[in-house]
């Protein structure tokens, strides 16, 4: 590694796997946690599942910065648009907020983003928002770099009317997939669960999650092994 | 460098009041599409016009988007298909469903034909090209009103033009040459669907970006339908696709002359049988033979 050539200064952008998926009764919304600023992580534990509303949330990926304001101008019209309607905001209002801004800012922004939650018009809804500014309802959508090791997955995977724990293992699956070849995707897989009783954050810390191919069982120190079976570690 | 670089919630793309400052003009063109929608074809039809599309929305090379409506009703005359970037083609419904309103809220019994929204949308292509800041779109406007049947094509530049088949992106270059050859006036509606079905699956054969998940529309006097999304059958099963590499250097594949069996025969009416005969790999019984 050349340090003469890696920018330090990097935008901070988040590499990302982002998930979103509606199931029987409401939605489940998943993300990885790694931030990098080029090749170094700034922040291995980031939240990129932002709460808008009460009842709607959007998975953030691309550049932090700009998911992060956009976020932000989206939560503050949504407070006011739900004083000024006296109850709460729809999915499909919060998701056509963030296209708006999306959109009409399409030449500066380099953000790909994904809504969801619930209300009690339309039940569980979710919404990608990617670049440009298109919106397209969805019963499920991936997003960010990591999603690209995932179409495939879904295509198979993805099935209509599961169960909420049918929806969230798929979701921490998916992402603990795309952790596991995506080198901008890492650290945990955070979900957010929404539907008619609430909402529910998850946490599947980086060493719970499953392990894939060539991936090894973690352990403390090679002298633990060495320790506890014959001496046949160390031969070569 | 100052630069309007404030977030809003209209288009930051149409400041261009100040146009003394360069830089601001850089932040305010559309420099390439994302979410990208293929082909349009249309034909008119003996009583209306017939237009398909495929449901795709691509996002560079993955077919990211395979549900995408990109056909659509406007007013009660028209139907509008468009291709390129899906987000500008949205704007555009949306600009089209404050027009068709407006009109509506007149009250006089007047409503918009398929010539008027055609014209309309030139001026925006037209207009936007000319600010260097194009809605991402190739628009396929056809419709039907008091008889008169209307197809109509502008492109993102705004060129404009009427005819009686169009298509856009490739399905110019694969789908035109069939229409020019077997369109006809006064099609009926089997033939028109089974015409634009052939031209859809040439588009699906040879188009990357194309989906199979298509729709096809009608437009009338009574009325739009736009039909479910349904796949088309596609042929694979040529004698040259199996075995496309046939005597070629270092292939698999052999290719034997059958000899007559007796060379000696004078009696021939015609020149011997050169049949290609292709052999398959080495059967077992042999191979177990020879490797013994």
């Amino acid at each position: 590694m050349d340090l003469g050539k890696v920018n330090l200064d990097a935008p901070h952008s988040m590499g990302t796997t982002i998930i979103g998926v509606t199931y029987n009764g409401g939605v489940v919304l998943g993300a990885d946690s790694r931030t990098s600023t080029g090749v170094y992580v700034a922040n291995r534990a980031s939240d990129k599942i932002t709460q808008l509303t009460d009842n709607v949330f959007v998975c953030r990926s691309g550049s932090a910065a700009d998911s992060q304001i956009v976020s932000d101008y989206v939560r503050y019209f949504l407070h006011q648009h739900t004083i000024q309607l006296g109850q709460p905001a729809t999915v499909k209002v919060a998701a056509n907020l963030v296209r708006l801004l999306a959109y009409n800012n399409k030449n500066m922004l380099q953000t790909g983003m994904i809504v969801g939650g619930w209300d009690k018009y339309e039940g569980g809804k979710i919404y990608g928002v990617p670049l440009g500014g298109t919106i397209i309802e969805q019963p499920f959508s991936i997003g960010g770099s990591g999603s690209s090791y995932l179409y495939g997955f879904f295509d198979q995977a993805w099935k209509e009317g599961m169960t909420k724990d049918e929806a969230e293992q798929l979701v921490v699956k998916a992402v603990s997939l795309a952790i596991a070849r995506d080198g901008a995707s890492g650290g945990v897989v955070r979900t957010v669960i929404i539907n008619s009783e609430g909402v529910t954050r998850n946490f599947y810390p980086g060493d719970k999650l499953p392990l894939w191919h060539e991936e090894l069982e973690p352990h403390n120190s090679l002298l633990d092994i060495l320790n506890s079976t014959s001496p046949e570690p160390m031969n070569i | 460098m100052t630069r309007k670089t404030s977030l809003t919630m209209e288009s930051n793309q149409s400041n261009q009041h100040n146009s003394l400052l360069a830089s601001e003009a850089d932040s305010q063109r559309t420099l390439y599409p994302y979410v990208t929608g293929t082909s349009v074809v249309a034909i008119k039809y003996k009583d209306g016009i017939l237009m398909a599309s495929d449901m795709g929305g691509s996002y560079g090379s993955t077919l990211r988007y395979k549900s995408v409506e990109r056909i659509k009703p406007v007013g009660k005359h028209s139907l509008l298909g468009a291709s390129g970037e899906i987000s500008d083609f949205q704007e555009i419904l949306r600009y089209l469903d404050e027009l068709i309103l407006y009109d509506n809220m007149w009250d006089d019994g007047n409503s918009l034909g398929p010539k008027e929204v055609h014209s309309y949308l030139t001026r925006v292509m037209y207009n936007r090209r000319n600010k260097f800041n194009p809605l991402w779109n190739s628009l396929i406007l056809g419709g039907v009103k008091n008889g008169h049947k209307y197809l109509g094509m502008v492109s993102m530049i705004g060129v404009n033009f009427e005819d009686d088949h169009v298509a856009t992106g490739f399905g110019n270059h694969l789908a035109r040459p069939i229409l020019r050859d077997e369109w006809h006036e006064n099609l009926s509606f089997e033939d028109g669907v089974k015409l634009l079905e052939k031209c859809m699956r040439v588009l699906l054969y040879r188009d990357r970006s194309a989906i199979n998940k298509l729709q096809i529309a009608k437009i009338t006097e009574e009325g739009v339908t736009v039909s479910q999304p349904y796949s088309l059958k596609t042929f694979w099963g040529f004698s040259a696709f199996q075995n496309p590499t046939v005597g070629a250097e270092g292939s698999w594949w052999v290719v034997v002359r059958w000899v007559r069996p007796n060379p000696d025969q004078k009696k021939l009416r015609r020149p011997p049988l050169l049949l290609p005969l292709i052999l398959p790999p080495r059967s077992p019984q042999l191979a177990a033979n020879l490797d013994a």
